[in-house]
């Protein structure tokens, strides 16, 4: 038998059920696309898979073993047969979700999540440094800088308990360019991003970036020096990024 | 550092941010730490983001990202030599002087580290001062070993 490539057709089963899939596919995506309810923090089908939140557990039956794997990053092969909520399933990711509960106390999105699946609270010690801290270190926010902005402004630093997700020195990102695209993916909700006074201003990033003002409806849009760096890569020119897309749109 | 004492660092490595790692380890070995301006320059050359150039340095332990002092003692924490009175060994540095385990004492003659094990378990409990290994240390040895540091550079 030839090596399977990524992108062959291949057949497996979910809860006993045949789906069609192609080699290599994120199991996680295809369990949600068939309908089946798997939780995850470190997940988005925009970037490539981390499996750092543990949530996604599934158990996998590949010939005659079967074990517990994260589903994000387990590649869809042929013949696997998946289960979504088996009893070990259901006692792993309990555990998971009262260690994320010792982790990030007070994040919404962590305890909403824990509810859902029962967990109300954790045996495991909460350490002083975590109390505050919401970031899960799912990575999101940095995979989505890297592989859709490009931009690269931040990411994790240290390791073990003094892992964090940062800009260099935690101070100002200098090459942040103000997207919001890290605010929008993050799960809990910890980045932080306001506007006041024509600035945006990106909280855990430390950074602050004045606002274009639409040329034509004079209201202020995105920030300028983001603005410019579009202009940059794709040519058009800065003059013509000045008129907000409402604006833009209501020309053409 | 100046231009041409990093740029011969980068060639001697091709200019290849796969090779990242040791080039920050050669600035190490002559700064002593890693200046942000260096890495900031090391990023820029190597056309690599400074996030990345920042998350290795912070990533092993063997980087320090501030000056440190003129001589580095590093006390191997590691669970063989913790048992055999490791701590103590520490404890007798920061009181001798006045530093706190990973930092550099006010007048940059000494830098107190920590490790987990160095892998020389049987010599435990074991310390680093300035490259040179010393086994089976106790209080008077430590002593020694450290007043001879002191010596040396009353003399110089
Ligand atoms: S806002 Fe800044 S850090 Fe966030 S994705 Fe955009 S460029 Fe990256
Ligand atoms: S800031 Fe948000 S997206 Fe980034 S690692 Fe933390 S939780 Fe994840
Ligand atoms: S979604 Fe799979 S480990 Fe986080
Ligand atoms: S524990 Fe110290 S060398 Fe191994």
């Amino acid at each position: 038998m030839s090596h399977p490539k990524k992108g062959d057709k291949v057949t497996f089963k979910i809860e006993g059920r045949t789906y069609d899939g192609r080699y290599g596919d994120s199991l996680l995506e295809q369990l949600r696309k068939h309908g089946y309810e798997v939780p995850s923090l470190c997940y988005h089908e925009a970037v490539s898979p981390y499996g750092s939140c543990r949530l996604c557990l599934v158990e996998v039956k590949k010939g005659k073993k079967q074990k517990v794997t994260t589903s994000c990053n387990y590649p869809v092969q042929e013949g696997i047969e998946v289960f979504v909520n088996t009893e070990k399933v259901r006692r792993y990711r309990k555990v998971v979700l009262q260690l994320h509960l010792s982790k990030t106390p007070k994040s919404k999105a962590v305890r909403d999540l824990a509810a859902e699946y029962g967990v109300m609270e954790t045996p495991y010690e909460v350490q002083e440094q975590d109390k505050d801290n919401d970031c899960v270190l799912c990575g999101l926010c940095s995979r989505v800088c890297d592989e859709i902005v490009h931009v690269s402004a931040i990411s994790f630093t240290g390791r073990g308990q003094n892992k964090r997700m940062q800009s260099p020195y935690d101070e100002t990102a200098e090459a942040c360019i103000g997207c919001g695209a890290c605010v929008y993916v993050c799960p809990t909700d910890c980045i932080g991003l306001q506007e006041s006074d024509g600035i945006r201003h990106i909280e855990k990033w430390h950074r602050d970036l004045p606002l274009q003002t639409c040329e034509k409806c004079g209201k202020q849009f995105f920030p300028t020096f983001m603005l410019m760096e579009f202009s940059k890569r794709t040519g058009i020119s800065k003059d013509q990024l000045n008129i907000c897309p409402a604006c833009r749109n209501s020309v053409v | 550092m100046d231009d041409t004492k990093l740029n011969t660092i980068l060639d001697k490595h091709h200019r290849d941010p796969a090779e990242l790692l040791a080039i920050l380890m050669d600035i190490q070995a002559v700064e002593n730490y890693l200046p942000k301006d260096d890495m900031k320059q090391v990023a820029k050359e190597l056309k690599i983001p400074f996030s990345k150039v920042y998350s290795m340095a912070t990533f092993f332990a063997t980087f320090s990202l501030e000056p440190r002092g003129k001589h580095i003692c590093t006390v191997c924490m590691g669970t063989a030599c913790h048992v055999r009175g490791a701590a103590r060994l520490v404890d007798q540095v920061q009181r001798d002087f006045e530093v706190e385990a990973g930092g550099t004492t006010d007048d940059m003659f000494l830098t107190l580290e920590t490790v987990n094990c160095v892998g020389a378990c049987a010599l435990g409990p074991l310390m680093i001062v300035d490259g040179e290994y010393h086994g089976n240390m106790d209080a008077g040895k430590l002593d020694r070993v450290l007043r001879k540091l002191k010596k040396q550079d009353a003399k110089e």
